[in-house]
């Protein structure tokens, strides 16, 4: 459906993931993934605390590996002659990136496995496991932190937007392509029974799926918007 | 704009009659889950009974098995409509107001830009994927082809 798809290229991901062991490069990529949007040099300079020659010089060691995707756009109500030379945006790139040695294809399990789970119409088991399995991950969470922490440790990429907590990423994106109700069923179920495990009386997991992130969102139960 | 332009049917096998309680939250979510689709990037058209809201009505296989057929731009834009927005809330609750039925009950299929698929043409497309698989005129999302007859990754 899109390059998120691309066939995995354990060597091209050996790059990817070597690159992000330069602490400067990996507060970059941090910065631009967690904001959702595109992102210029400057902005991720400042963000990150360097000069901007050398957030450009990072930034593109990062598009190179493909961890990040360019775009060249005008800023907002510029266009034609004389408006200048298009601005290099900076967005984290869709493709997944994993490096496994020796090597290891959970994918390939977990889409077998969720073919069958479908064919059998077993969704209310899974989504019991599930939530079975958010609940303990919750319980063991605790220690004093908070939901955001807990669900960013789990690669949620939360941020807030209104009353409501948003994820930006989806752990499960590529079996979510294949397999959605199952899936995000799945995914919900899971919060759930983190928030559950967590304690967390006051807050509901909800399904309000989006383009580009998560289906889920976490909100106060008294507010049903 | 693309030359061609995606159809798409899903069929429901209902547990109960529309006018039944157990049917009540499918029937509450049909107005806004349908302006939501009317509003949504890449609509094209969707079919609509002699009441002009909805299919509902339109009943081609026995009384308890309803139909929903529209046109879209891309496949893109139809996926992110049905997994992508608040439509996936219908579709994780499915199995409260339809029976499960072991056979694919989406179809989609590349028509030119302008035609209006048929109630009928839609039901022979689904019977053609039933029965021989994913081919170039009758597809599902996991198994796509390209409006040229070539397989799609």
């Amino acid at each position: 459906m899109s390059d998120a798809d691309a066939e995995a290229d354990p060597v091209g991901d050996v790059d990817a993931i070597a690159a992000l062991s330069d602490p400067v490069r990996r507060r970059l990529y941090d910065y631009v993934a967690g904001q959702g949007r595109e992102v210029g040099r400057v902005e991720a300079a400042g963000a990150v605390g360097v000069g901007k020659t050398l957030a450009a010089f990072h930034l593109d060691r990062l598009a190179d590996v493909g961890l990040l995707d360019v775009v060249f756009r005008r800023p907002a109500g510029r266009a034609g002659p004389g408006a200048g030379r298009p601005a290099k945006l900076y967005r984290r790139s869709a493709a997944d990136h994993a490096v496994s040695l020796p090597p290891r294809d959970y994918g390939t399990a977990a889409t077998l496995l969720a073919e069958v789970v479908e064919a059998l119409g077993a969704e209310a088991g899974l989504e019991e496991a599930a939530r079975r399995r958010g609940r303990a991950a919750g319980a063991a969470a605790g220690g004093g932190d908070g939901v955001e922490e807990v669900l960013a440790r789990q690669g949620y990429v939360p941020y807030r937007e209104g009353g409501a907590i948003r994820l930006r990423n989806c752990p499960f994106d590529a079996l979510a392509r294949d397999f959605p109700p199952l899936t995000c069923g799945m995914n919900l179920a899971l919060l759930e029974g983190l928030l559950e495990g967590m304690g967390e009386t006051d807050l509901a997991a909800r399904l309000r799926s989006r383009p580009g992130e998560c289906c889920v969102e976490i909100a106060s139960k008294n507010n049903e918007d | 704009m693309s030359r061609f332009h995606l159809a798409q049917l899903n069929v429901g096998r209902l547990r109960k009659p529309l006018d039944a309680a157990e049917s009540a939250g499918f029937v509450a979510a049909l107005q806004p889950v349908n302006a939501l689709a009317d509003a949504s990037p890449g609509f094209v058209w969707r079919l609509t009974d002699e009441g002009g809201q909805d299919a509902t009505s339109i009943r081609p296989e026995g009384d308890d098995l309803i139909v929903n057929l529209s046109v879209w731009e891309s496949r893109q834009a139809l996926w992110d409509f049905t997994y992508r927005s608040d439509h996936l809330e219908l579709v994780r609750r499915r199995r409260e107001w339809f029976v499960r039925m072991a056979e694919p009950v989406l179809v989609l299929w590349w028509v030119p830009a302008g035609h209006t698929p048929s109630v009928e043409e839609a039901m022979a497309r689904l019977a053609r994927l039933r029965e021989n698989g994913p081919g170039p005129h009758a597809f599902t999302f996991r198994r796509p082809y390209d409006p040229t007859g070539h397989p799609e990754t």
